[in-house]
């Protein structure tokens, strides 16, 4: 086909952040295919600089209005490894409840009012509201769930107020934590109606083979802390992550772009899945089986179905933390420390993939460099890639210019990127 | 829609975006069991974060962020010149918030340190009062979006709309918290204007003036107490600055 075709979009819709898709084809070839952030950078690795230890997550926390919690969390994983604190096991288990809120509550926004309206060929889901009401309850549900797991154990579920060094400054009543388990089960129908809304479903077939990175511990699906490893075999310490990530500039993005054995990698949850499998929870496993999905898989697309597979993984784990608090006194929250110079590296899994603080303080307690690395900016250079290898196969089905950049947009959007804390 | 039997047209709104976590529109999205009912007072003209519609006849602009590079000034007036109401919405709007305190370090240092001095379009964080004329304010980090429904059904029906005048710790003592004071740490809840529910006392962390100053602080009177209390004052400076709420306090 003899066609010329540019796709220009400014400021793409129903992600989190700015960034803009280039596509050029001059006669049925494809030309040019890029992806550019344009976010404003904000320098927190500047501003952070002479803040106190005990502030900086809070700052940090403001890297991102929805992952907050994991910000918050891998900034206080690196200071007390820096600083040489360990926080109390109760204080362990509560704040991976308060992650697990907020990769559910994220993972439902991401699936039902950012990815479905593509699927259903909606501009948002405002028009879902009135055409599939039983749908977006249902994901209006899992949403709350996650929310009142996070607004429970950390007091606000967007940026967290009781997420401190050495612990937790307030533990939840076990009156809140019995009303979880009652919302809890009170959500599992809702799991089951939107596992079986998305069966119904059909994702892109695309495959462009890549790295998967994310953390491994052996002992549980990945959250906080651990190794860092690669589908092509890569295993490195956690304050390694540097060798991870490679980071480099390009003159078309504000946000940088990250590689490892190959040209690009990935993070994300089909990154965990891929990774982590064998330790997902047999309903987790199951919900992966129906509808296909195996490790390792390349279709970027399938990150959807990942985090449909997470939020199984995540409602059943969670019911099992709040059992342990449940027998727990809850009063050994936090422990007490002197600041003290170091320097380490914090991980944590965010839902949107991978993500490294790395901190170094003086003897006052003072953070005096840092250094931030997101999951988006880790997926940067495949999303790059992954629309250079899109649209030739486009063009080569023979898709009009309008079923390219439809592909094209949805395939940004399966990585559920958060731009503006990849720029940050 | 229909209200007590009026009919009422519903209220076209704009939520836009600048240098921000753009976590207060994540919050527009909370409140799961009255959002279908929120939505409903409401025509969402344009919400780039939810919706690929994009249509430039809203009256009622939301605006998050501040400004911190020289398009988004072309792109916020001509959101202005739109609006018959702007309103700057979280605390980096408000007051320039956390990215302020990239504005106590030069410029070229802060790119030296973050890009290895590529060249990066960058300027000092502002307000978004210092550009364009702000008609409401609602602050917070993130905002409360009890307060933000209240504000946008106060405009919807055309009845007042305020912040509260009085401090957090009129909200802290009604539920009853130990004061952090008397915990050893300095809480700006005696001067910050309350609206928050008093969420993070109530969570045994200190008020760090998200809200900004409360009408008719006692700021010496504060000073004095973190004094008498034997507290640091860099540890107060640091509070005071972090959302840049406090600015005008800092020097006194």
């Amino acid at each position: 086909m003899n066609v010329d075709f540019n796709i220009d979009i400014r400021h793409l819709t129903r992600v989190e952040g700015h960034g803009n898709i280039h596509i050029a084809v001059r006669e049925g070839r494809l030309t040019e295919a890029k992806w550019a952030v344009i976010e404003t950078p904000r320098f927190f690795e500047a501003m952070i600089k002479g803040i106190s230890a005990e502030r900086a997550p809070f700052l940090t926390s403001r890297i991102c209005g929805i992952c907050s919690i994991s910000h918050t969390l891998a900034s206080i994983r690196a200071l007390e490894r820096a600083m040489e604190i360990t926080p109390p096991e109760t204080a362990r288990i509560i704040r991976l409840l308060a992650m697990h809120g907020e990769t559910l509550s994220s993972h439902a926004l991401h699936l039902f009012f950012l990815a479905a309206p593509d699927f259903l060929n909606a501009p948002s889901a405002l028009p879902i509201m009135q055409s599939h009401p039983e749908i977006v309850q249902a994901g209006l549900m899992l949403k709350e769930l996650g929310n009142a797991l996070s607004i429970a154990t950390c007091g606000r579920c967007t940026h967290p107020v009781s997420l401190v060094l050495g612990g937790l400054s307030k533990a939840p009543s076990k009156q809140r934590l019995l009303e979880l388990k009652t919302k809890i089960a009170e959500c599992r129908p809702a799991l089951e109606k939107t596992t079986a809304f998305f069966r119904t479903l059909t994702l892109p077939d695309f495959v462009r083979e890549t790295e998967f990175i994310s953390l491994h511990d052996g002992k549980s699906y990945p959250y906080i802390g651990g190794d860092l490893v690669s589908t092509d075999g890569v295993v490195r310490d956690e304050n390694d992550y540097l060798e991870m990530t490679n980071e480099y500039l390009t003159d078309f993005s504000t946000s940088k772009f990250t590689k490892l054995s190959r040209q690009s990698s990935a993070a994300g949850s089909l990154a965990r899945f891929n990774n982590n499998y064998d330790l997902l929870l047999p309903g987790a496993k199951a919900a992966a089986a129906a509808f296909g999905l195996e490790p390792v898989c390349h279709n970027p697309f399938m990150n959807n179905v990942a985090q449909l597979v997470e939020c199984h993984q995540i409602i059943e784990e969670a019911d099992t933390l709040i059992n342990w608090l449940l027998d727990d006194e809850l009063r050994d929250i936090r422990v007490s420390y002197k600041p003290k110079a170091g320097s380490a590296t914090g991980a944590v899994e965010a839902p949107r993939g991978i993500l490294y603080h790395h901190m170094e303080t003086d003897d006052e307690g003072k953070v005096i460099k840092a250094d931030c690395i997101i999951p988006t900016t880790q997926n940067n250079a495949n999303i790059h890639y992954d629309l250079h290898a899109l649209a030739e196969q486009a063009l080569a089905e023979g898709k009009s210019e309008q079923e390219t950049e439809k592909l094209c947009v949805m395939l940004v959007r399966s990585y559920d990127p958060c731009i503006s804390c990849s720029v940050h | 829609m229909n209200h007590l039997g009026f009919k009422m047209d519903k209220v076209k709104v704009g939520s836009f975006d600048f240098t921000c976590c753009e976590g207060c529109q994540l919050q527009l999205a909370n409140k799961e069991s009255t959002l279908p009912d929120f939505l409903n007072l409401l025509d969402i003209r344009n919400f780039r974060e939810i919706s690929s519609e994009r249509h430039n006849d809203y009256d009622i602009a939301l605006v998050e962020g501040s400004i911190t590079r020289s398009d988004e000034i072309d792109r916020l007036k001509a959101i202005r010149a739109q609006a018959t109401v702007l309103i700057a919405f979280g605390s980096c709007a408000c007051f320039g918030g956390v990215n302020n305190l990239k504005n106590r370090i030069p410029q070229d240092e802060a790119i030296r340190e973050v890009y290895d001095g590529k060249t990066i379009d960058t300027m000092p964080s502002m307000k978004i009062s210092d550009i364009v004329q702000v008609d409401l304010s609602i602050p917070g980090c993130p905002v409360s979006k009890e307060e933000v429904e209240r504000i946008v059904i106060g405009v919807v029906t055309r009845s007042q709309v305020s912040l509260p005048k009085y401090p957090v710790c009129v909200d802290c003592k009604q539920k009853l918290n130990t004061c952090l004071f008397d915990l050893g740490e300095i809480c700006l809840g005696p001067i910050s204007r309350a609206g928050c529910d008093a969420v993070c006392p109530t969570g045994k962390t200190p008020c760090l003036g998200c809200r900004g100053p409360a009408d008719d602080i006692n700021f010496a009177s504060f000073k004095q107490l973190v004094k008498d209390k034997q507290l640091s004052i860099a540890d107060m400076r640091e509070k005071l600055s972090f959302y840049n709420g406090f600015a005008e306090y800092l020097d006194t």
